[in-house]
């Protein structure tokens, strides 16, 4: 038998070192978190204070203006056209990303060959981009210049695609396998077929996840330079004048090329159109991403999670 | 390694045909190398609730699913042996397992409401099984028969996952028994749910046995005490040479008699609760 606990607020009260550990966890994650917030903050002040003076005096100029040599003209209209046009091609190519995961998560069998591909799906998402600029090199400007015409923005958009499909596959493969069982049963139980079960159940629940998957692709796409570079987007041309269809088989440029260039020139003179454009760049990327966080919201909130 | 002789009421093998649903001949079942489910002989009788009770690991489950064909979902599943619906197998080439499903309903053992509104869950196998007629009829008429049309009849466009877990279970009947199956399978549909809604359910289940075959997968002796009108006790076995658990069938008769008069030690031993 017990002896009756004798309890005062003294026994209860915490003791000074007690968890220790997670008073030491505490402080380093915050710290963590602050130095995050600093760096990015740094970065955005920084650049945003290079850029003030053209992003105040002409703003509406600076977008809609061609490269020039003459600093008072010059802006980045033919970077904005060309990362647009690679984000589309980039997005146009997300279905097949999606197809692939639905078909290595659903119907493949689990042989050696499945996981196999899986494995360098995997292995694919970590090879540097400029690989990728050299495949893109090969196939898309070299191999299938007939369709791309050459080092354009098709051939540019399509090897930035192929650099961004294992992250869209990998992301969509996690989210299909997240979509819980009991799910997938009632539906089965019900007599669906496979693809009935996958159309009306298994993508809808997954389609969030898939989303956060894009928005990363999108991120990176719009970002890369290094295949670019290797495809050949123009640094600096004047001409652009050409019209759509021109310009989707001819030169183009980017806005990370447009970046590279200013920030390139000797003068000093030219810094404060590097930041603009890279200011510029980070509002496309957070405008695209707005759209597909905006749509998982909704999609979520229909789910009633 | 000794197989002791399933006992079997001889009333329930003495009218075979006519009225027999299913007709299940030497069933094993495999997953992968371990052997679950071992010899299972019985026969469901139509439009009687017939439990399936036994220990955890027994292969009540299994079997259960054997029935619809979900342990086909399992990619490492295999059953041998003969499972008749109505004296068609099962598990011939020709049979289409959708088709299967669309006559033999299941209802899971956490209600698994599809995250949609309570109308499109009831709507969704009658959808999906291009089923003719009026869908508000069907899920009206569904809805009644679970008992829940005068609970959701206002709020029919709602999700699903807003309502109680009794509610979510008997809208899980409701979605099986829209498509007009002839057969619902219940794989322990009270396990999540409380003493209350677990009445609702088994009084539901009592109603529309009128209509429908019912077998009942349960933990609850209670249950299958209550509900059942034949009862069949599994067992697991340890496998001597592998040390893998193997499901048996020990008993198979009328309720009644399962639980009064066992003819299996093993039997009494479970419905008195001295083990399981």
């Amino acid at each position: 038998m017990h002896e009756r606990q004798t309890v005062s607020l003294d026994t209860l009260r915490a003791r000074r070192g007690d968890d220790a550990a997670g008073h030491v966890f505490f402080v380093l994650i915050t710290a963590a978190v602050g130095l995050a917030f600093f760096m990015v903050g740094a970065v955005g002040v920084d650049v945003v204070v290079e850029a003030w003076d053209i992003l105040t005096e002409r703003l509406w100029d600076f977008l809609g203006s061609p490269s020039s040599a003459d600093e008072a003209r010059s802006g980045v209209s033919q970077g904005i056209r060309g990362s647009i046009l690679i984000a589309a091609i980039v997005i146009l190519t997300f279905p097949v990303g999606i197809g692939a995961a639905v078909y290595l998560e659903e119907y493949a069998d689990d042989t050696w060959l499945s996981r196999l591909i899986q494995v360098t799906v995997r292995n694919l998402a970590g090879v540097p981009s400029i690989v990728y600029g050299l495949l893109g090199l090969a196939v898309f400007v070299k191999g299938l210049d007939g369709l791309t015409g050459g080092r354009s923005v098709i051939a540019a958009g399509l090897a930035v695609a192929v650099l961004v499909l294992p992250v869209i596959i990998i992301t969509a493969g996690e989210a299909l396998r997240a979509v819980p069982t009991p799910l997938r049963e009632g539906a089965y139980g019900l007599g669906a077929t496979q693809w009935e079960v996958i159309r009306t159940q298994v993508l809808p629940a997954a389609l969030p996840g898939i989303l956060t998957g894009t928005v990363l692709g999108i991120a990176r796409a719009l970002g890369e330079a290094a295949p670019l570079l290797v495809i050949g987007a123009v640094g600096f041309y004047t001409t652009g004048n050409q019209d759509f269809f021109e310009q989707l088989r001819g030169a183009f440029t980017a806005l990370p090329m447009n970046i590279a260039n200013y920030a390139r020139l000797p003068a000093e003179t030219w810094r404060g159109h590097a930041a603009a454009a890279s200011v510029v760049l980070l509002i496309l990327v957070f405008l695209i991403n707005l759209v597909a966080i905006v749509v998982r919201a909704r999609i979520s909130k229909r789910l009633g999670r | 390694m000794t197989q002791p002789a399933v006992t079997t009421d001889p009333a329930a093998d003495a009218v075979p045909g006519a009225n027999d649903v299913f007709t299940v001949d030497g069933l094993n079942v495999f997953y992968g190398d371990h052997h679950a489910v071992s010899e299972v002989d019985l026969t469901i009788k139509e439009r009687e609730i017939t439990a399936f009770i036994g220990p955890s690991g027994c292969g009540k489950s299994t079997v259960l699913r054997c029935f619809n064909r979900m342990n086909d979902l399992i990619d490492i599943a295999r059953v041998e042996g003969t499972v008749r619906y109505h004296g068609v197998d099962l598990y011939d080439e020709a049979v289409d397992p959708v088709a299967v499903r669309r006559r033999i309903g299941m209802v899971f053992q956490k209600p698994n409401p599809f995250p949609k509104s309570i109308y499109d869950n009831v709507a969704y196998g009658p959808r999906v099984g291009g089923q003719k007629g009026n869908l508000d009829e069907i899920v009206e008429r569904s809805l009644r028969d679970a008992g829940l049309w005068d609970e959701v009849k206002d709020r029919l466009g709602e999700s699903a996952l807003g309502m109680s877990g009794g509610q979510q279970q008997r809208l899980c009947i409701a979605r099986a028994i829209a498509v007009n199956p002839d057969v619902l399978l219940m794989d322990e549909p009270c396990s999540a749910l409380d003493p209350i809604a677990t009445g609702v359910i088994e009084e539901l289940m009592k109603e529309i046995k009128s209509e429908y075959t019912i077998i009942i997968v349960t933990h609850n002796m209670q249950q299958a005490a209550r509900v059942s009108d034949r009862t069949a006790f599994f067992t697991a076995e340890i496998d001597e040479h592998s040390g893998q658990r193997r499901g048996k069938l020990v008993e198979f008769g009328d309720t009644g008699a399962i639980f009064s008069n066992p003819g299996d030690e093993r039997t009494e031993a479970y419905v008195t609760g001295r083990f399981g």
